[in-house]
C-alpha cells in the first residue's frame, strides 16, 4: 500500500532510531570490560576482572533481590487495584467518573520528587518505619496507573455483547469473570505487569524517599556512581540484568501477540 | 439483564461509594495536615529561645555500654561503611549494620528529622550539617569516656565547635579533608600558589567547582586575603555586605566554569576527558585520577582552604544506643581509622593512624597529610553551618537558607 | 453495591495514601520557616508563592517547560515513523523483534544510560571521535542544554513509541481500503485518516515525555553544566534537602502540578485517555 520509496525511507528511519536507542546500551556493555575505573573513550585496556568482582559482591545480590521483591510486590498489588479500578470506571457511569480517570493518572503525571516527598511525609506522620513495605507502597502508586490504563484500553475495545451472552446463558458474575472477562484482559494484564515491573525495577527518585536503610538495585547503582571507585562493576550488573530480561520480555511480547498492549479483540 | 439495566442499577451507588471514601479520608487528611507539621524535616515541637541552646543539652548521656541490641542503623556517606571494616565489627559485636547512604549534608539533616525518627542511630554528618542537627534537637549528648580512642584524636578535633557546644559533645569526630585545588600538571607545570587561578579568565571554560552553596565560603576566604577592606575573618559568618561581595565574585566566575560538579565521579570524568584543567576538589579525586594514570596533582594555595570534618553524631531517638557506642569506639581505633582513610582518601582524626596507613598503602599517610602536625591544619577553615547569629552574639550574619537562595541565583 | 466493591479499594488507596499525603505536603506551602531556628511556623502566609516570582525561578520554570516541549516534539517526530513502520509495514516477526527492541532499553538502568551519554558526548568522547573521523569536526556538546535535550529525548522515546504504535495498530485495514476507494492518494489518506486516529496515541505518549522531563532532577545534575541548566526539579530538591525549606519546596511543587493538570485536561479533550 505504501509506495516503495516510502518503505525504503521508513526502513532507513527505523534503522537510525534503533542505532540511537542502542548506542548507549552498547556503550554500557562495552565499558563493563574496561580495566580503568574512570570511564573514558576510547578504552585503553580490556579485562573481565569486574565480572568476578560483581559476582563476589554480596551487596549486588542483596540489591538485586530486594528490587525483585519490591517489583513483584508492587506489581501484584497494582494488578489487583488497577484492574478493580478499570472495571469500576468502565462498567459504571457515575458522577465524578472523569475526575477519577484524571486522578488515577496523577502518580505518573506528577514528578517523582513530589510523589516521593508526599509519601515520606505521610509515612513519618503515620509513624510507619521506612522499609520494604513503604518501598512497595510507593511503587504501587504509579504501577496502578500502568495496569489501569492497559486494562481499561482493552475493556473499551472488548465487545460487551460477550458478557451479555454469558449472562443470558445463565452464568453468574464470578463465572463470567473467570471464563469471559479474565481471558479477554489477560494479555493486557501481562503486558501491563511487565511494564509495571520494569518501572518499579528501575525507579530511583521515589525510592530514595520511601526507602530506609534498604538498597534496591537503582539505589545501589546511584551509590556506586556517587562513590566512583568501582564504576565498571555497575556496567557489569546492568549488562547482566539486560541479558536476564531479554528472554522474558521476548516471551511476554510473543504471548501478547507482539502488539502487547493494544491488540483488538474484534478485528 | 441487559447492559442498560446493569448500568442503571449501578448509576447511583458508585457516586455514593466515592463520596463515602472521601468522607472517610477527610478527617485523615485534616489530621495529616496538622501532623505534617511534626512530620516535616524541621522539628517544630520545640521553639528555640532567642539565645540558642541546643534542645537536648540537658539529656544525660548513658554511663556505660550495655549489651548490644543486635542491629545498628547508620546514615552515612557512600564509602563510610565498607565491608572491609564493617564485617569484623559485626562479628565482634553482633550488631548487624544497616547503612542508609546520603548524597548531601542536607539529605542527612532531612533524614535525621525528629531525632532520627526512632529509626536511625548514628549519622556521619559534615560540619555544615552538625549545627543544624544539634540546634534542631535531632542529636543528643555523647559520653566520650565510653570511647577509649577519643583521647588519641588530634587535640583540635576532640572538642571542635562543630560538634561540641558549651562543653557538651554530641558526637565523635571521624575523619576530615581539605577542599583543595586540583590541577592538571600539563596545564600547570608548577603548582599554582593562589586560588586566583579558578577566578581567572585565562582558564575560562576549563574550571570546575562543587555545586554546593557552601562554596560561597570559599569565595569569602579568597576575599579575606585579597580584599582586606571587607574585614572577613570567618568565611562562614558573613555580614550582608561581605556576603554580597562573595556572591558577586561567584557570579563573575560563573562564565568561566565548565561544570559545577555534583558527584566526585563528575569531577573525575571532567579531568580525565580533558574538559577542565583546574578545580576545587577533595584528595579523593586526586587519588582516583592518579590511579587511572592521569597527570594531576593537588595543593593548598596560600589563602588556605575550607575543609570538611565529619563526625558520628548520636540520634536523639536512637533505637540501638549500645551498638551505637560500640561503633563509635570501633571506628575511632587507629587500625580502622587507617583503613577508612586509605579506602576513601581522607585524613584520619586518630593521630596514631599514620604508620598503619603506610602498611595498607605505601605513602598514603604522606599523600593524605596524616603525618602533618596540628598547626598545618590551622589554615583549614572547616565547614560549619552559617547561622543568623554571629559568634559575637549579634544577629547580623547571613543564615544558610539565604546562602541556598543566593546559590540558585548564581547558578541560575 | 458491586461498583462500590470494585472501586473502593483502589480509591481508598489513592485518596488515603496518595491524595491525602499530597494535600498535606501542599498545605505546608502556606507556612514559612523561621530563619533563626529553622522551625516551621504555622501561620498562613503567601510569602513562598511570592518568592516563586523572584529571579531566577521564573526563568527556570520557563526553561523547564521549553525543554519539556522540545523533548516532546522531538520524540513525537522520531517515534511516529518508527511506530508506523511497526504497525503497518513490518512483517509479524519483524514487528515482534522491534517491540522487544523498544522495550529492552527500559531495563537498562536510567543512571547507567545517562552515564553512558556522558562518555559519548564528552570531549574526545564517542561522538567527537566519530565526527572527527568523518572530518566533521568535534562538537563536544557535553554539559550543555543541547546535551540535556538529546538525553531526555533518548530516555523517554520508548514511552512515545508504544502508545503511537498502539493507536496505529488499531486502525483497521478496511479504513485504508475505503479511503483508497474514495480516490484519496497515499498522502491524503495519511493526513485525513491516519494522523487523526493516531493523534490520541501521540498525546498519550506526550503525557509521559512532558511530565518526566518536567520533574526530573538527576539528568540535569549529571548532564547539565549547573549554570543555566537547573530545572524545576532541581530547585525543589535543593529546597527540600539543602535549605530544609519545605514550605518553599512545596510552593514550587505547585508549578509542575498546575502545568500537568492543565496538560492532562487538554490531553483528555484530545482523547488521549482512550489511547494509553
Amino acid at each position: 500500500m505504501e509506495s516503495r520509496a516510502t518503505r525504503i525511507a521508513l526502513v532507513v528511519w527505523v534503522s537510525g532510531v534503533l542505532l540511537f536507542l542502542f548506542v548507549p546500551i552498547a556503550t554500557i556493555v562495552l565499558f563493563a570490560f574496561d580495566k580503568s575505573n574512570v570511564q573514558s573513550w576510547p578504552i585503553k585496556r580490556y579485562t573481565v576482572h569486574w565480572f568476578q568482582v560483581a559476582w563476589d559482591d554480596p551487596s549486588v545480590r542483596s540489591a538485586l533481590w530486594l528490587s525483585v521483591k519490591a517489583g513483584l510486590g508492587a506489581t501484584a498489588l497494582a494488578l489487583v487495584l488497577g484492574s478493580l479500578a478499570a472495571f469500576g470506571v468502565h462498567r459504571f457511569r457515575f458522577f465524578g467518573r472523569e475526575t477519577v480517570s484524571l486522578l488515577l493518572v496523577l502518580p505518573i503525571a506528577l514528578p517523582g520528587i513530589i510523589t516521593g516527598l508526599a509519601l515520606r511525609s505521610f509515612f513519618t506522620f503515620g509513624g510507619i518505619n521506612l522499609s520494604l513495605l513503604t518501598i512497595i507502597i510507593g511503587h504501587t502508586t504509579f504501577c496502578i496507573v500502568v495496569i489501569y490504563n492497559n486494562v481499561i484500553a482493552r475493556l473499551r475495545r472488548a465487545s460487551g455483547s460477550l458478557v451479555e451472552a454469558s449472562m443470558d446463558l445463565g452464568a453468574h458474575g464470578l463465572q463470567t469473570l473467570r471464563y469471559i472477562t479474565l481471558p479477554t484482559i489477560a494479555t493486557a494484564l501481562v503486558s501491563g505487569a511487565l511494564l509495571a515491573f520494569a518501572l518499579s525495577f528501575d525507579e530511583v527518585i521515589v525510592t530514595t524517599f520511601t526507602a530506609g536503610a534498604q538498597t534496591t538495585l537503582p539505589i545501589w547503582i546511584f551509590g556506586q556512581i556517587r562513590l566512583g571507585q568501582q564504576l565498571p562493576e555497575v556496567n557489569v550488573v546492568v549488562t547482566a540484568v539486560l541479558l536476564l530480561t531479554v528472554v522474558p520480555v521476548a516471551l511476554a511480547a510473543k504471548l501478547t501477540g507482539g502488539g502487547g498492549m493494544t491488540r483488538s479483540s474484534v478485528k | 439483564m441487559t447492559k442498560r439495566q446493569l448500568l442503571r442499577s449501578g448509576a447511583r451507588t458508585p457516586a455514593l461509594s466515592v463520596l463515602l471514601v472521601l468522607l472517610m479520608a477527610a478527617p485523615l487528611a485534616v489530621t495529616a495536615i496538622s501532623g505534617a507539621a511534626a512530620a516535616a524535616p524541621t522539628s517544630s515541637a520545640r521553639t528555640a529561645a532567642a539565645g540558642l541552646v541546643p534542645p537536648t543539652q540537658g539529656m544525660a548521656p548513658q554511663k556505660s555500654v550495655g549489651k548490644g541490641e543486635g542491629q545498628l542503623n547508620l546514615i552515612a556517606w557512600e564509602g563510610y561503611a565498607q565491608p572491609e571494616w564493617v564485617k569484623p565489627f559485626e562479628t565482634q559485636t553482633g550488631c548487624q549494620v544497616n547503612a542508609k547512604y546520603a548524597g548531601s549534608s542536607s539529605e542527612m539533616v532531612s533524614l535525621m528529622a525528629n531525632g532520627g525518627g526512632g529509626q536511625y542511630d548514628l549519622v556521619s554528618a559534615s560540619g555544615d550539617a552538625d549545627l543544624r542537627l544539634i540546634y534542631g534537637g535531632d542529636v543528643r549528648p555523647v559520653n566520650v569516656n565510653l570511647v577509649p580512642s577519643w583521647k588519641q584524636l588530634r587535640p583540635f578535633l576532640q572538642s571542635p565547635d562543630f560538634n561540641t557546644i558549651n562543653g557538651v559533645h554530641y558526637g565523635i569526630s571521624l575523619q576530615f579533608g581539605p577542599n583543595d585545588l586540583l590541577y592538571s600538571t600539563k596545564a600547570f607545570p608548577k603548582a599554582p600558589t593562589s586560588w586566583s587561578v579558578i577566578y581567572s579568565k585565562q582558564y575560562a571554560g576549563r574550571i570546575t567547582i562543587p555545586n554546593n552553596p557552601i562554596q560561597i565560603a570559599d569565595a569569602a576566604l579568597y576575599l579575606s586575603a585579597h580584599d582586606k577592606a571587607l574585614g572577613i575573618t570567618d568565611p562562614y559568618e558573613l555580614t550582608q555586605p561581605q556576603f554580597n561581595a562573595a556572591v558577586n565574585l561567584l557570579k563573575q566566575q560563573r562564565l568561566l566554569v565548565k561544570k559545577y560538579w555534583n558527584l566526585a565521579s563528575d569531577e573525575i570524568s571532567l579531568f580525565e576527558n580533558g574538559e577542565v584543567v583546574v578545580g576545587a576538589a577533595w584528595p579523593y579525586q586526586t587519588g582516583q585520577l592518579l590511579g587511572a594514570g592521569d597527570k594531576v596533582a593537588d595543593t593548598i594555595p596560600s589563602e588556605g582552604a575550607t575543609g570538611w570534618a565529619d563526625s558520628w553524631l548520636l540520634a536523639t531517638k536512637a533505637p540501638h544506643p549500645n551498638c551505637a557506642y560500640k561503633w563509635l569506639a570501633y571506628i575511632s581505633t587507629p587500625q580502622v581509622q587507617a583503613e577508612q582513610a586509605v579506602s576513601y582518601g581522607e585524613t584520619p582524626d586518630n593521630s596514631l593512624a599514620c604508620p598503619l596507613m603506610n602498611k595498607i598503602s605505601k605513602g598514603s599517610c604522606q599523600s593524605l597529610h596524616a603525618d602533618k602536625p596540628d598547626v598545618y591544619f590551622k589554615s583549614i577553615k572547616f565547614w560549619k553551618t552559617p547561622l543568623a547569629q554571629c559568634d559575637n552574639g549579634k544577629p547580623d550574619c547571613v543564615p544558610f537558607q539565604d546562602w541556598v537562595t543566593a546559590w540558585t541565583q548564581i547558578t541560575g | 453495591m458491586r461498583a462500590a466493591l470494585t472501586l473502593s479499594p483502589p480509591l481508598a488507596w489513592f485518596v488515603v495514601i496518595y491524595l491525602a499525603s499530597l494535600v498535606a505536603m501542599l498545605v505546608t506551602a502556606f507556612w514559612t520557616v523561621n530563619p533563626f531556628t529553622n522551625n516551621l511556623q504555622h501561620q498562613f502566609s503567601l510569602a513562598n508563592f511570592g518568592d516563586i516570582f523572584k529571579s531566577p525561578i521564573p526563568a527556570i520554570i520557563g526553561r523547564t517547560v521549553v525543554l519539556a516541549t522540545c523533548v516532546t516534539l522531538t520524540d513525537a517526530a522520531v517515534a511516529f515513523p518508527f511506530a508506523y513502520f511497526m504497525a503497518r509495514v513490518a512483517s509479524p516477526r519483524a514487528r515482534h523483534a522491534l517491540f522487544v527492541a523498544v522495550l529492552l532499553p527500559l531495563w537498562a538502568s536510567y543512571l547507567a544510560k545517562v552515564f553512558a551519554w556522558i562518555v559519548i558526548l564528552t570531549k574526545d568522547g564517542t561522538l567527537d571521535w566519530t565526527t572527527g573521523s568523518l572530518g566533521l569536526g568535534q562538537p563536544n556538546i557535553a554539559y550543555t542544554k543541547i546535551a540535556m535535550w538529546v538525553v531526555f529525548s533518548y530516555l523517554w522515546l520508548p514511552f512515545m513509541i508504544l502508545p503511537i504504535y498502539g493507536a496505529l495498530e488499531r486502525v483497521p485495514d478496511s479504513l485504508f481500503e475505503a479511503s483508497a476507494d474514495l480516490g484519496a492518494h497515499n498522502f491524503r489518506t495519511f493526513r485525513s485518516v491516519v494522523l487523526p486516529l493516531a493523534l490520541p496515541g501521540v498525546v498519550a505518549g506526550s503525557i509521559f515525555t512532558f511530565s518526566l522531563t518536567l520533574g526530573d532532577y538527576i539528568t540535569p545534575l549529571l548532564i547539565g553544566s549547573g549554570s543555566g541548566t537547573n530545572l524545576i526539579g532541581n530547585v525543589i530538591y535543593d529546597n527540600i534537602g539543602l535549605a530544609n525549606n519545605l514550605p518553599f519546596a512545596a510552593a514550587l511543587a505547585f508549578v509542575p502540578i498546575v502545568v500537568m493538570v492543565v496538560y492532562l485536561l487538554g490531553a483528555r479533550a484530545a482523547g488521549a485517555f482512550e489511547a494509553m
